[in-house]
């Protein structure tokens, strides 16, 4: 197998690869360059287009400028695993090649759990999506997809889903979320509730599948025990996102817990010297425009290490229930730590975060808003100077 | 050597006509076509082969080593296992001799043991194997606390059941059986046989109908079993889980059956099932909340870091239990018909073996098969981990860049091999077809990257 060397290798050409490959280019660096699996540069909005996301503009738009400044970018080839790290093997019509590079930036995104993961019972019948699947098959292909679906899930993504299937015209029967409201944009619940006239079961769980061939009913049960069927041709599983996390986890990085992808510090270090992750990996999700300037700013970071900067040791940075996870998770001296994203498995109206170590108070804040779930809550990042790098982990709390 | 999915059915009179075109039917099929001079036809209601209890099992070959000492399957088992396991190599369908370990978690367990042992040695199985709890650890150090040692039984194998039910079925056709899918028999009288798709005229028949053996052994007359089938649910864990676990881990079997054991797959997932539950509907291949319970409260005991990964698939498949202890194969040479019923939990691995029975029974009954030839080796699409994949194979990639075209990222299926499936012997007719025979969208993100591009190459073909 043939053996090279670059600077930055970037596995994943998504806004938040893109946009960090670019940046490290326009400064001169000399060989970036990214991998992407997929035909097409872009990422996820290759395939979201929306009345006011022009995803597709946006992919194009990002893989331009990388290609501009002097990136690198090569379409269908997949980052296999590691070679004694940090080095890549790869494959692609051009056959095996074995990449080495002085910096590795992990970029390799988020996807939805499909229905078999959230072990979701009943038969195996056709007509059962994800959203990434729905949108390719719409926008990509201009596949046919249904006459009635159902729509699991009332986040902000559903509300897309939602969009996607009437313009493919499909009808939307429901939307399903088994949380007590929808969290989503106001406004957005709004229409779809009263203007598209599309009801919203919340407190309700999807339990089984019913159909042979194709779908012809969801089973779901009610808040108060009530079990109903509705029928529909459809299903389209939404949101609970999960960070491709397969390279991180062979290449024997540390994984958060919380976000379940590669844990890094405030300027995108993972556990291992030499091997950033950026985007989406790490929080699964944030908009495309919040990860591509994430990209940006990882772009510094990656060209400190090119230049000698030391791998720091980090303290962990934990969340206690209610909330899910926080990112960064990583407490590394002498580092400026951005505000920090955090999601919460409840709702919680004005709440206050504390973030503790070894029992010391390191801050406290009541926040104005209520937490949603499956929306992004932040917490600035003016504390971290005050924690104790020879400490035990800081822990964030919500009450 | 056609196979059709619609229109006319050929004006001709068969020699043998199988019904089911499950792996035991396509076994019989195979075995029938070394005669070159028999016309036969393989008959099935579904639009694919191996497409009822053959594609949903736990996919192990079997040693036979628990069987009931002295009963045609435990015969059959024997027999088949060691057939199968050099057609597999020769043909390339991914076989890994785990070996199992049979799991004793209590004093009552463990008593029993040496009974298995020495039922094994009368299946003439000698290579079983007590071993203390050290020993066990040293070889699962995953395996739940508690357990107090384990019977290891180095024989037992893991294998691809959908490519050997489309092995034998490819080399069928290519030595010139028809197979006619989406074709159900509905009424077999003297030789004729009303089908969904018209009139079949055969001299011989052979009754493969899985779970519904029964039925068409009614309208024929007989009486000899009914199907009682036993639904059996199935976890497929993420290929993450792979390395927890190195044999297949098989609990003391029970009244009910062998209960619920952790097995690796070829494919590089770890199954946790089957569930053994009766039911009444012979269609009843869904999964159940409580079964899935179930199986995860198993699985917790048997291997606690399991259940710690992601959930690739769920499925489901039936057992056609009969009232017998036995499978229910019987010759009826006074209707040039033979039954091949009560195929319960071990039919993949004896395939080979019922089927060199059953063409017995058919000479039994009239049936001149004339001389014997070799068939022509099949080489099947590699889908085990164990063996290189087209992706791993840069000669290939070089030969054909289509080949080192990745469209199913999880599985990590080529173009090329898309591409193939969908001009081969036997071309699917469905996404599910296609899956079976490449992989493709069956890993973890079950078509959120790749669906909908699967799915365009899949229709861009008609
Ligand atoms: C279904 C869905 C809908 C969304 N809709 C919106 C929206 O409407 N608006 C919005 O602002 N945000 C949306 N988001 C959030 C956000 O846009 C995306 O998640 C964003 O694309 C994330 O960027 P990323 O660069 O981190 O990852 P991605 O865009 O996911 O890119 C990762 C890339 O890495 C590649 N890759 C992965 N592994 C490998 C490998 N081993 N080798 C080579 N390449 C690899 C993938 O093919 C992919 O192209 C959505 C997200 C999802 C999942
Ligand atoms: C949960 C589970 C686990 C198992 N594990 C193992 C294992 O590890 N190892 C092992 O060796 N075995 C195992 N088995 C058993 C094995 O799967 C079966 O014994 C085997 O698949 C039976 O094959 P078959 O061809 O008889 O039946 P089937 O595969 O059911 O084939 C019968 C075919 O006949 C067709 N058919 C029915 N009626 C008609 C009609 N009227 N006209 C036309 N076609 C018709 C059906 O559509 C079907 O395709 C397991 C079974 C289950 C359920």
């Amino acid at each position: 197998m043939s053996r090279r060397h670059v600077d930055v290798l970037v596995v994943g050409a998504g806004p938040a690869g893109l946009a960090l490959a670019a940046r490290l280019a326009a400064w001169g660096v000399n060989r970036v360059e990214v991998l992407e699996r997929e035909q097409e540069a872009g990422g996820v909005p290759r395939h979201c287009r929306r009345r006011e996301f022009d995803g597709p503009g946006f992919a194009r738009r990002y893989a331009e400028a990388a290609v501009r400044a002097g990136a690198i970018v090569r379409t269908g080839v997949t980052a296999l695993g590691w070679c004694e790290p940090p080095a890549l093997d790869t494959v692609g019509p051009a056959g095996r090649e074995t990449i080495t590079a002085t910096a590795v930036v992990l970029a390799t995104g988020a996807r939805e759990r499909p229905r078999s993961a959230r072990l979701v019972a009943g038969t195996r019948p056709a007509g059962v999506f994800t959203t990434g699947e729905l949108q390719q098959a719409v926008h990509l292909y201009g596949q046919y997809i249904g006459h009635r679906a159902v729509v699991v899930g009332a986040e902000a993504v559903s509300y897309a889903t939602v969009g996607t299937l009437l313009g493919a015209g499909v009808d939307v029967v429901a939307m399903v979320t088994d949380l007590a409201r929808h969290q989503g944009d106001r406004l957005k619940a709004v229409n779809s509730r009263l203007g598209q006239r599309i009801p919203l079961l919340s407190g309700t769980t999807v339990t089984e599948l019913r159909g042979r061939g194709r779908l012809t009913g969801v089973a779901l049960r009610h808040r108060d025990g009530r079990t109903t069927t509705l029928a529909c041709d459809t299903v389209v599983f939404t949101g609970d996102f999960v960070p491709d996390h397969e390279l991180a986890r062979r290449g024997g990085l540390a994984l958060d817990t919380g976000t379940r992808g590669p844990a890094v510090d405030g300027a995108f270090r993972t556990s291992r010297e030499g091997v950033f992750a950026v985007g989406n990996v790490l929080h699964a999700v944030e908009s495309a425009a919040a990860v591509a300037r994430e990209g940006v700013r990882a772009a510094r970071h990656v060209r400190d290490h090119l230049a000698g900067a030391s791998w720091p040791p980090a303290v962990p940075l934990l969340v206690a229930p209610p909330l899910r996870w926080i990112a960064p998770n990583r407490l590394a001296p002498a580092t400026t730590y951005d505000p920090f994203v955090l999601r919460t498995a409840e709702f919680l109206a004005r709440p206050v975060l504390t973030v503790t170590q070894d029992g010391r108070v390191l801050h406290r804040r009541r926040l104005l808003t209520t937490a949603v779930p499956n929306r992004a809550l932040s917490l600035d990042g003016r504390w971290v100077g005050s924690v104790d790098p020879a400490g035990g982990p800081v822990r964030v709390t919500a009450r | 050597m056609t196979v059709t999915a619609h229109g006319a059915l050929p004006d001709v009179t068969y020699d043998v006509v199988i019904v089911g075109a499950g792996v035991v039917g396509c076994a019989i099929a195979r075995e029938l076509a070394r005669h070159r001079r028999l016309r036969i036809a393989l008959v099935e209601a579904q639009d694919d082969v191996g497409q009822g209890t053959s594609k949903a099992n736990t996919a192990i070959l079997h040693t036979g080593f628990d069987a009931v000492p002295g009963s045609l399957e435990a015969r059959l088992v024997r027999e088949g296992s060691r057939r199968l396991a050099l057609y597999a190599a020769e043909s390339g369908i991914p076989v890994e001799p785990v070996g199992a370990l049979l799991v004793a978690w209590d004093r009552e367990q463990l008593a029993v043991l040496p009974e298995l042992a020495a039922k094994a040695e009368k299946n003439d199985y000698r290579q079983a194997r007590i071993l203390g709890p050290d020993e066990l650890y040293a070889r699962e150090p995953h395996l739940g606390p508690g357990a107090l040692g384990a019977l290891h039984i180095p024989g037992e194998s893991i294998i691809c059941p959908w490519t050997t039910t489309l092995a034998y079925a490819t080399q069928a056709v290519r030595h010139g059986a028809d197979v006619h899918l989406d074709c159900r028999v509905e009424r077999a009288d003297d030789g004729v046989l009303r089908t969904s798709r018209g009139t079949l005229r055969t001299r011989h028949l052979v009754n493969a109908a899985g779970l519904y053996a029964d039925e068409l052994d009614r309208r024929l007359g007989h009486r000899d079993f009914t199907v009682t089938p036993r639904r059996g649910q199935l976890l497929v864990f993420d290929k993450f889980a792979r390395e927890l676990v190195r044999h297949i881990l098989l609990p003391v079997p029970t009244a009910l059956g062998k209960g619920v054991l952790v097995a690796p797959t070829v494919y590089g997932n770890v199954l946790l099932g089957p569930t053994a539950e009766e039911v009444d509907d012979r269609t009843a291949t869904g999964s159940t909340e409580e079964g899935l319970a179930l199986l995860r409260d198993r699985g917790r005991r048997i291997l606690p870091a399991l259940l710690d990964e992601e959930v690739t698939a769920v499925y489901a498949g039936l057992r056609a239990a009969t009232a017998y202890e036995d499978y229910r194969i019987r010759a009826h040479p006074d209707q040039a018909y033979v039954t091949v019923g009560g195929i319960r939990s071990t039919g993949l691995t004896a395939s080979m073996a019922i089927a060199s029975h059953v063409t017995g029974l058919l000479a039994d009954c009239g049936l001149d098969l004339g001389e014997a030839d070799d068939l022509e080796p099949v080489r099947m699409p590699n889908l085990g981990e164990a063996f290189p994949r087209p992706y791993q194979r840069p000669e290939l990639i070089a030969a054909d860049p289509e080949y080192g075209t990745l469209v199913c990222h999880c599985e990590r299926v080529s173009r090329g091999e898309i591409r193939d499936a969908l001009a081969s012997t036997i071309p699917p007719h469905s996404l599910e077809g296609l899956r079976r025979r490449t992989r493709a969208r069956g890993g973890r993100c079950q078509g959120f990257y790749c669906g909908a591009a699967v799915r365009e190459l899949f229709e861009g073909r008609s």
